[in-house]
């Protein structure tokens, strides 16, 4: 832990691609450095239909990035009278985090959605001064994030169906925190198809 | 100018009219003429462009002004004012690729535009612009070519066709008889030329016309030589 502020409230996040799908999983830990506060602290936010970001860092700017992107994202929606794409998404996050770049949010972010009419998948990621990433099939963030990256990248496959890749992303990401003491206490994980969104909770080991 | 005064020189006359835009509207309606014709799959905007005096050298400047890879623009009325709006829309649509990396909506960009001219007729020492714009683009979400006219007012239409500047209401009359809604981009750039000749005095060549289009593969104008082929299709 030491002074670290990225690992001072602890946390990781996870993003895969499938075929036709995108799956992304956070764990549930809020804690202040060696101690647990709550289970209950998701860092995956919702911006459209298919559309998600997940932030990890300091809480209380995965809290304010959250709902700062999510007034620009609000009113872009108005304004265009359209739906926000995966790849708009992005650029607005790292254009919001690049605004503080000398005195940055200190949050990384991962973007992950995909086109409901074409099932094109999309997952990025940024650093906390927005960073841009190519669109990847894997990525991480958070105190884990190195862990989970590993082992991502043993289970990943091409083109995994919504089942395959449901079991990847959570044995990765359920392993991978167990070797971090910031990070677990539970788990959830979003998996995105063109035409639904299951949502499940995992049950780790609570420590 | 405008940093010395506080208060806007557009204010309302005792019957509601705010005057400076009428006068505005008055400079657009003496500039030369401009037409814009939305088609099924692109727009097309053409204006006269005749030069005072033979000693112009009329390739270099020109009227019908691309602002981004989707969108062009064309006015009627004051030219200098036009191009300092080709130069803010220009901005705008590059500040828009810069926060969202996508082409700027053509609704979105009339907007923006339309907000600063509206700016120029509440903000202080300053005048309202003396032109229309006419702006074409192509939206790719929505997959279908936009035609819009904006005022010195600020006010925005969307078109599927029409005209601005001098004789406009004859320009608009003829317009609404040759529309139609299943016109192809070639038939409505024979349709705004004709347009054009309505109110045309003398001999229409390349060089006194400007024409341009906008569709999927964007906005160009069109070369000398290809507005020579349309003039000569007409006869």
């Amino acid at each position: 832990m030491g002074d670290d502020i990225m690992s001072y409230n602890g946390g990781v996040a996870l993003a895969m691609k499938g075929k036709e799908c995108v799956a992304i999983a956070c764990d549930k830990r809020y804690g202040v450095q060696n101690r647990t506060i709550a289970t209950n602290f998701t860092k995956i936010f919702q911006y459209g239909d298919h559309c998600f970001v997940a932030l990890c860092g300091l809480a209380t700017d995965v809290q304010t990035v959250s709902e700062r992107l999510k007034f620009r994202t609000n009113l872009y929606e108005l304004r265009e009278q359209r739906k926000l794409k995966p790849i708009v998404l992005y650029n607005m996050l790292t254009n919001l985090l690049y605004e503080r770049r000398f005195g940055p949010y200190f949050v990384y972010a991962l973007v992950a959605g995909l086109d409901p009419k074409t099932g094109e998948t999309f997952v990025y990621d940024s650093d906390n001064i927005g960073a841009i990433s190519d669109n990847v099939n894997l990525a991480t963030v958070g105190t884990a994030s190195d862990f989970i990256f590993g082992l991502g990248e043993l289970f990943f496959k091409p083109n995994m169906n919504p089942d395959e890749l449901f079991e990847a992303t959570s044995q990765a990401l359920l392993n991978g925190v167990d070797r971090d003491s910031a990070s677990g206490w539970g788990a959830i994980v979003y998996v995105i198809e063109k035409d639904k969104i299951t949502l499940r909770e995992l049950k780790g080991r609570q420590d | 100018m405008s940093e010395r005064y506080g208060f806007s020189l557009t204010t309302f006359s005792p019957s509601g009219k705010l005057v400076q835009i009428e006068y505005a509207l008055n400079a657009v309606n003496a500039g030369s003429p401009a037409v814009g014709i939305k088609a099924l799959n692109g727009v097309v905007l053409a204006t006269e462009k005749k030069s005072k005096s033979l000693l112009h050298d009329d390739r270099t400047i020109h009227k019908v002004e691309p602002i981004c890879k989707n969108i062009g623009l064309v006015y009627s009325g004051m030219g200098p004012d036009y191009r300092l709006l080709v130069q803010k829309a220009r901005k705008l649509a590059q500040e828009y690729m810069l926060i969202y990396e996508q082409n700027v909506p053509p609704t979105q960009l009339v907007k923006r535009v339309a907000d600063v001219m509206q700016e120029y007729t509440q903000s202080g020492g300053v005048r309202p612009f003396g032109v229309s714009l006419l702006i074409c683009g192509y939206d790719y979400d929505e997959d279908r070519p936009f035609l819009y006219q904006c005022d010195p007012s600020g006010s925005f239409f969307p078109w599927k066709a029409t005209a601005i500047g001098r004789n406009f209401v004859n320009g608009k009359t003829f317009l609404e008889k040759r529309y139609s809604d299943q016109l192809a981009l070639e038939d409505a750039v024979h349709t705004a030329i004709l347009t054009l000749k309505e109110s045309f005095e003398g001999q229409m060549t390349e060089d006194n016309i400007e024409i341009g289009i906008c569709d999927k593969e964007g906005f160009r104008r069109l070369t000398p030589a290809e507005v020579k082929d349309y003039l000569a299709q007409i006869g």
